[in-house]
């Protein structure tokens, strides 16, 4: 078996071209925000009549020389990932063999993209992200990871090799190597090399995407049902509520993030079962939301109201128990028949400490747009007209607030990733052998001057995944301000 | 109420730290890991581990006398006891009220004397940092916030947004294997035109930096956390000078035809840097978790450092002080961005 290089045989033709434009692209941009102190501004003059007269000056060839670049770069890209895909794999090198392994996921993209931009105008908030480049970038960043993670978490199909597999002589080696003693229908090669445990650094940077995708996204929300919850009242009433309410979430932002990681999730810790108990304080608040919402809107039409509410809760309750107890832990309440699933005690401490660490911050947030709102003429308009405090928080407010909260939704599971990395990079919570992003960060930047890929794709990953999170609330914040 | 607090934070440090299965994990390595449970208990019972966790708390506060006990041989161990001391020499009280700080089980000295030379390691770490964070993020900001929407608006705004999605473990991981390699990234590439001397550009670890700090060693941990904290300072100033930007009196000034370069640096400048102090203020705190990963990631003793052994080890006391110093910094620069706001603000001045 060869060694794979970067871009192989396909690559010494399509190299030098890549590198060429590149190079010109950096220089045009270079020259294009040096230019923009220098030369005039563009300004295109609008006449009465509502035609424009496009500025041809030195300014506007510039952004239109670094535009078309832009799409010669971007059309170079596509057509290494096509070559990926067609050609076999020792044409193409590394790069073709990821761009085929992930194959499913541009196909789920485009089809994305075609069928948002296709509809945008009927979409809303979500049609109008599509109107922003920005946006559309960070959208298309964050898709890419969700769809990464759906395809390797539920299908089993990115990864080229099981994440926790070692096979000897392969490690620490470099990118590309080939694998040694490949039996029938294995993988022929380590794409992007083997960690020091000689694991394929590919499969371990796609599997833990998938882990990346089970926690941050619903702690994310855990933590917005808490910090609803609580901050709603504690704007709406104010006073005493208030005052404590906000103590607590001073007290526990006050702490140093990481001190409270160290105290909440350790072995011995997790061996006490506070953690369990955390988890049912803590998730016992969706249920409140679920009920108080559902409640305040149908409390007049009891007919409707109490089959819906009795259904939403029989449900919800058992999903708490079977989120809450777990065989050998410290809350054990529900028989193993009835229990949906068990959520090994890693995860769940990991989980939980996550969702603790965010509900302040959201609570704080939700409380300054609750103090707000309630001054609006609408609110006096709900409270004249004899609706309770409930209905007003949640079904006048709350809807009010929605575009500050999607922004900051966006925003947080980014820092909530972040939070789960700094987790795996202490090595707290998670098995050591987990292929998460943050654990794999830790394992490779012992030999980093030495081995930097095993470390530097989980780094990458990480990074663009948090990068389109914020992208994609820049976007939205853009275009839900233009409302 | 910042006294309230710091004593809650404090307690519940407290009382995590003292359940039985982290004593447990103290005693065993302090003693030796294949102790009988007998022995671990014997352990903690003699040295005052196993009261009320309220009792333990006010004898470390200094309120009631620390725990002693008198072993058949006369020797006494106990809370106050330290190594050296002879049995008479043992002070009943022995808490932050004496100013004693108490004992640090790892490093087996004073936890006093061991935080106090890590908090001038990580002083040192934090001044750099800021002298590189600051500036660098307010001229960003005001460049970008100055016209807002033009080219270098956007490109820069994309750089801000880029620097606070980049985690420390994450640019240190970068910035360690493209500058701090011997076999990648650009010191090879230097070495070979004859740049440098040495085969690395900097150094991965700011071990020496702790006696001594170059611009080799100190480099990369003082560039890595002033980015993640650089991009979100910018982000505050950009929005704070768009605003300004936009206010009557910069139009005013304007239609007098004052030139730009005047109204961005007379008029709108300090006003604009009203709510960055603020925001500056705040992040000292929101700092201090990228010391920790800094810290650890360049095997830099300070005060980060610190606080992961103590928190590994279970070193109680030590972790205790290293809470209530964290617990300090935070309170008081929530105070000093309280008392700055005003002062910089004249519109709340006068009212």
């Amino acid at each position: 078996m060869e060694k794979l290089t970067w871009t192989g045989s396909f690559g010494t033709y399509m190299d030098p071209i890549f590198v060429t434009v590149a190079y010109v692209f950096l220089a045009l941009v270079a020259v294009q925000i040096v230019a923009s102190f220098i030369l005039a501004p563009v300004s295109d003059t609008i006449h009465k009549d509502g035609t424009i007269t496009r500025d041809r000056g030195p300014n506007a060839l510039i952004g239109m020389a670094v535009k078309y670049v832009l799409l010669a770069l971007v059309a170079l890209v596509a057509i290494y990932i096509v070559a990926g895909i067609v050609t076999p794999v020792e044409t193409t090198g590394i790069i073709g063999a990821i761009a085929a392994q992930l194959s499913p996921v541009w196909l789920a993209l485009i089809v994305t993209f075609l069928l948002s931009i296709v509809y945008k105008r009927r979409l809303g908030l979500y049609g109008k992200l599509f109107d922003s480049m920005i946006g559309m970038i960070g959208f298309g960043l964050v898709m890419f990871w969700v769809y990464t993670a759906i395809f390797a978490g539920l299908f089993d199909m990115i990864g080229t090799h099981d994440p926790l597999r070692q096979v000897s002589g392969m490690k620490n080696k470099i990118p590309g190597t080939p694998l040694s003693g490949a039996e029938e229908g294995d993988y022929l090669w380590y794409l992007l090399g083997g960690d020091n445990l000689a694991r394929d650094v590919f499969s371990r940077m796609i599997a833990g995407s998938w882990i990346v995708m089970q926690i941050a996204p619903l702690a994310t929300l855990f933590a917005f049902m808490v910090g609803i919850t609580l901050g709603l009242p504690a704007g709406y009433y104010g006073g005493r509520l208030d005052t404590i309410l906000s103590f607590l979430a001073n007290l526990i932002l006050a702490f140093p993030v990481i001190l409270l990681f160290y105290l909440l999730v350790t072995p011995e810790i997790v061996e006490t079962g506070i953690p369990n108990y955390m988890a049912m304080v803590l998730f016992i608040f969706p249920i409140i939301f679920l009920a108080v919402l559902l409640n305040s809107r149908f409390y007049t039409r009891p007919r409707l109201r109490t089959p819906l509410l009795t259904a939403v809760l029989v449900v919800a309750f058992w999903i708490y128990l079977s989120l809450i107890s777990a065989k050998g832990s410290a809350i054990a309440v529900l028989p193993s028949y009835l229990d949906l699933f068990d959520i090994p005690g890693g995860i769940l401490v990991v989980f939980v400490s996550v969702v603790f660490v965010n509900s302040p911050t959201v609570f704080r947030i939700v409380r300054g747009l609750a103090m707000d709102i309630k001054t609006r003429d609408y609110v006096a308009a709900a409270q004249t007209r004899g609706e309770g405090p409930w209905y007003i928080m949640l079904w006048e407010i709350l809807p009010n607030a929605r575009g500050p909260l999607i922004v900051d939704f966006c925003l947080r599971i980014g820092y909530t990733t972040i939070l789960l990395g700094t987790l795996g990079f202490f090595g707290l919570g998670l098995p050591p052998e987990s292929p998460d992003w943050g654990s794999t960060i830790n394992d490779g930047r012992k030999l980093l001057s030495v081995y930097p890929h095993p470390a530097l794709p989980p780094a990458f990953a990480l990074l663009s995944l948090v990068l389109g999170l914020n992208l994609l609330a820049d976007g939205l914040r853009e275009e839900s301000l233009r409302d | 109420m910042m006294v309230v607090t710091a004593f809650c934070l404090t307690f519940i440090v407290f009382f995590m730290t003292n359940l039985y299965p982290n004593l447990e994990k103290l005693a065993k390595s302090q003693g030796n890991f294949r102790m009988s449970d007998e022995a671990v208990a014997s352990y903690l019972g003699d040295r005052g581990y196993l009261q009320p966790t309220p009792v333990k708390y006010a004898q470390w506060l200094g309120l009631m006398p620390g725990y002693v006990t008198v072993k058949e041989d006369g020797s006494k161990v106990g809370k106050c006891v330290r190594p050296g001391m002879t049995p008479d020499d043992v002070p009943a009280y022995c808490g932050i009220l004496q100013g004693d700080w108490g004992f640090s089980t790892q490093a087996k000295e004073p936890v006093a004397n061991v935080l106090g030379s890590r908090l001038v390691n990580t002083g040192r770490l934090m001044f750099w940092v800021m002298v590189v964070m600051v500036p660098s993020a307010l001229i960003i900001g005001v460049l970008a916030g100055m016209r807002e929407g033009s080219r270098t608006d956007r490109t820069l705004s994309t750089v801000s947004i880029l620097s606070t999605a980049t985690p420390e473990y994450v640019s240190g991981v970068i910035f360690i294997a493209l500058l701090a390699s011997t076999r990648y990234g650009l010191g090879p590439w230097l070495n070979e035109m004859g740049l440098i001397e040495g085969k690395a550009l900097f150094k991965g670890t700011a071990k020496t930096a702790m006696d001594k700090a170059t611009l080799e060693n100190f480099t990369l941990p003082v560039l890595t956390v002033a980015l993640y904290g650089m991009g979100y300072i910018a982000r505050m100033t950009r929005a704070s000078m768009a605003e300004v930007m936009t206010a009557q009196y910069i139009r005013t000034a304007r239609l007098k035809g004052v030139s730009f370069r005047n109204i961005v640096v007379k008029h709108a400048l300090r006003n604009a840097l009203i709510a960055p102090f603020t925001v500056i203020m705040l992040q000292f705190p929101w700092l201090l978790n990228g010391v920790v990963i800094v810290e650890v990631m360049f095997s830099y003793n300070g005060f980060g450092w610190q606080l992961v052994n103590a928190a590994g080890n279970n070193d109680i006391e030590m972790l205790l002080a290293v809470s209530v110093v964290s617990v300090m910094v935070v309170l008081v620069t929530q105070l000093i961005s309280d008392i700055g706001y005003v002062y910089l603000n004249p519109r709340i001045r006068i009212s």
